[in-house]
């Protein structure tokens, strides 16, 4: 339990599986840049941390779970969000403030809740996910309900305190969570390097006696059998995971960032081997889709995401009315 | 069943169904385990046989098991991180932060998620979570040990902020808190612990959160407080009758939902109020008390509103700068007497 493993080679994963990544992965492609577009065009503002060249890790993350199953994520957490399968009308709706949006415009995007897809808790506090994610994980176990938690976070989560104090608590309880640290290379504007005293955050498990798995998050087959296992293990009560999944984030920390720390070489190399672009590529190299459906697939996803975005846009803002409800139950006085 | 038996039995000899308020605490704690499934417990060293540091515990991981009265690691992030996600997803966890100076340790769950889940997520989740802590100075435990810290939590919108002076209210607040569907800060102060007896109602008994106690009735001063210091402005109101000042004495017990209408029907029958905390002075909890009753009684008041409170220092370990910290009965006396020169 103690050692990392690489997950790498092994049997192949179910044309179907990969196909239902890729759904996912495309559809989260095809959201950023969506967003990004309407950002350009100065129809919604505010923050926005993009998750492309991520998309990979909770397609197969989400491939292996099961609905009624839990996701923390953080604020760069549209990739989670929608792979959790948040619906995309509501979700839309709370990144534009709108009363129909998942929080009612209360939350935005570093705060989406959707309880009916199971996405508990998106935070904007990088590294708190993961002791609340501790506690679905033990309300899950002592409700005896099967349910598995998986937390998302960066590799600079790993550096405070609240992983290490989360780690331990859930190795020591042996609870049903899968810590699932997306390793972009990039803590906010700092490299992994300055800031990480390990080569691997996965080696980070054996000191909480902890499984841990390192694995190339933008290979989804690997990502997928990384996802199985962890998620297997918190179901047969056989206690917590670390997954370090390995990716790359194409557009800087936040949207406006220059990138002039991140070098051109390592940025081309990274879009160059766009993952779900490989994917694509790889469904129908391998004849488990075509060209044409895949087309078919991504018109229709085109489709959804566009209705997403006109439905928020046409949607009201919160009403004033809404500030002072849901700060306590209904009938206490502020 | 009564848990802490041998501690009671003494008591109760003495002087029939009377309760300590660590003792009273413990039994809301032994009803609510009994009462719901939900409710479970977790902090550092909580189990038996230590049964907490107070010892205030004991009993409960033996009779409940260590599955619901779960002992934890030194980690507050991760005791109120898993508390905070335990709340969300079903659960009426009950934790223990061992010190009120330790919260610092976990102010990021505490203050930028418990408090906010219900609001960012627009109602969808809820944080049915007590927070118990205990802390006070006069025990010369110095700075970092003793710190009253209900201002920063009063100015965050989305906690509950409880503070029990009396047995009875203790057990009764604590239950009503634990079945609240918000998140309480519950804080207990040391000194009463042991110091604090009184007739306690035996099984599920619930004070509502956000009425005060009238202590004392009085015409002349409304003296207003929570915690130990309720018991020092009792005694300074007999002093006062002793020269002819009919004191009334407020005490408050929640902070966060406030009894305004107490305070201002208590202040606009006597004209004068003192408020008196333990924490200090400047941005207390008392200066908010004070602007709201100049603000809706200005007209009605017979002298300004005075505030006696700990000095605008950090605690002090020696005892003579300990007294000197903490407001006095003197000081209380002074401030009240003054109104009427």
């Amino acid at each position: 339990m103690t050692t990392s493993t690489e997950a790498g080679a092994a049997e192949g994963v179910d044309a179907d599986v990969l196909a239902g990544i890729y759904t996912t992965a495309a559809k989260i492609k095809l959201y950023d840049e969506k967003y990004r577009a309407t950002m350009r065009a100065g129809k919604i503002g505010g923050m926005y941390y993009s998750p492309r060249g991520q998309e990979i890790i909770p397609s197969a993350v989400g491939a292996a779970l099961a609905p009624d199953d839990y996701v923390l994520t953080i604020y760069r957490g549209v990739h989670d969000q929608i792979a959790k399968g948040v619906p995309l009308r509501p979700l839309t709706a709370e990144f534009f403030g709108r009363a129909s949006g998942t929080c009612k415009g209360k939350g935005g995007p570093m705060h989406v809740t959707d309880v009916s897809s199971g996405l508990i808790v998106t935070t904007g506090v990088v590294g708190s996910g993961l002791p609340i994610g501790t506690g679905v994980a033990l309300s899950a176990k002592l409700r005896g309900t099967g349910q598995v938690t998986v937390v998302n976070f960066g590799d600079g989560a790993a550096n405070i305190g609240a992983f290490h104090e989360a780690l331990n608590l859930a190795s020591v309880w042996n609870l049903p969570v899968v810590f699932m640290c997306q390793n972009n290379r990039y803590a906010e504007y700092t490299t992994y390097a300055d800031g990480t005293s390990v080569e691997q955050i996965a080696q980070r498990g054996a000191a909480y006696s902890m499984r841990s798995i390192h694995v190339d998050g933008n290979d989804p087959e690997a990502m997928y059998r990384a996802a199985r296992t962890a998620i297997d293990a918190a179901r047969a009560g056989d206690g917590p995971t670390l997954v370090e999944a390995l990716t790359y984030r194409f557009f800087g920390h936040v949207m406006g960032d220059g990138m002039e720390y991140m070098p051109d070489e390592e940025l081309k190399a990274a879009v160059d081997a766009d993952p779900v672009v490989r994917l694509r590529e790889s469904l129908i190299a391998a004849g488990h889709r075509t060209e044409a459906e895949l087309t078919r697939l991504e018109d229709e996803l085109r489709a959804e995401i566009d209705d997403a975005f006109e439905y928020a846009i046409s949607q009201p803002l919160a009403e004033p009315t809404e500030l002072t409800t849901d700060v306590y139950a209904e009938g206490v006085s502020l | 069943m009564t848990v802490q038996s041998d501690l009671r039995e003494e008591v109760e000899s003495q002087a029939g169904r009377e309760l300590m308020l660590i003792q009273a605490i413990n039994e809301a704690l032994d009803v609510a385990l009994g009462l719901d499934e939900t409710v479970f417990q977790l902090g550092e060293d909580i189990h038996d046989p230590k049964g907490g540091g107070f010892g205030l515990h004991k009993g409960l991981s033996t009779k409940y098991g260590l599955e619901r009265v779960r002992p934890t690691p030194i980690s507050e992030q991760a005791i109120m991180g898993a508390a905070v996600g335990a709340a969300i997803t079903g659960m009426r966890p009950v934790a223990e932060i061992m010190l009120m100076n330790f919260l610092s340790v976990c102010g990021d769950q505490l203050i930028n998620h418990a408090a906010k889940l219900r609001y960012m997520s627009g109602g969808q989740t809820n944080v049915p979570l007590t927070v118990r802590t205990v802390t006070g100075a006069g025990g010369g435990f110095g700075a970092q040990h003793s710190d009253m810290l209900e201002g920063p939590l009063v100015h965050t919108p989305g906690l509950k902020v409880v503070v029990p002076s009396t047995p009875a209210d203790a057990k009764g607040l604590l239950l009503s808190s634990i079945f609240d569907d918000d998140p309480v800060v519950f804080i207990e102060m040391h000194h009463l612990y042991f110091a604090a007896k009184g007739p306690v109602p035996e099984g599920d008994y619930r004070v509502p959160l956000g009425k005060a106690r009238l202590a004392r009735a009085g015409s002349d001063v409304t003296l207003i407080s929570w915690g130990k210091q309720v018991h020092d402005c009792l005694a300074v109101a007999e002093s006062l009758a002793a020269d002819g000042i009919d004191a009334e004495v407020l005490d408050l017990r929640s902070l966060v939902p406030l009894d305004t209408d107490a305070i201002l029907g208590s202040v606009g029958r006597t004209g004068r109020a003192v408020i008196v905390h333990e924490a200090v002075r400047r941005n207390g909890f008392g200066a908010e008390l004070a602007a709201t009753i100049s603000e809706e009684l200005f007209g009605r008041l017979r002298a300004p509103v005075r505030r006696v409170a700990a000095a605008n220092t950090p605690v002090p370990y020696a005892s003579s700068l300990e007294g000197a910290y903490l407001p006095s009965q003197a000081d209380i006396e002074a401030a009240a007497r003054g109104l009427f020169s």
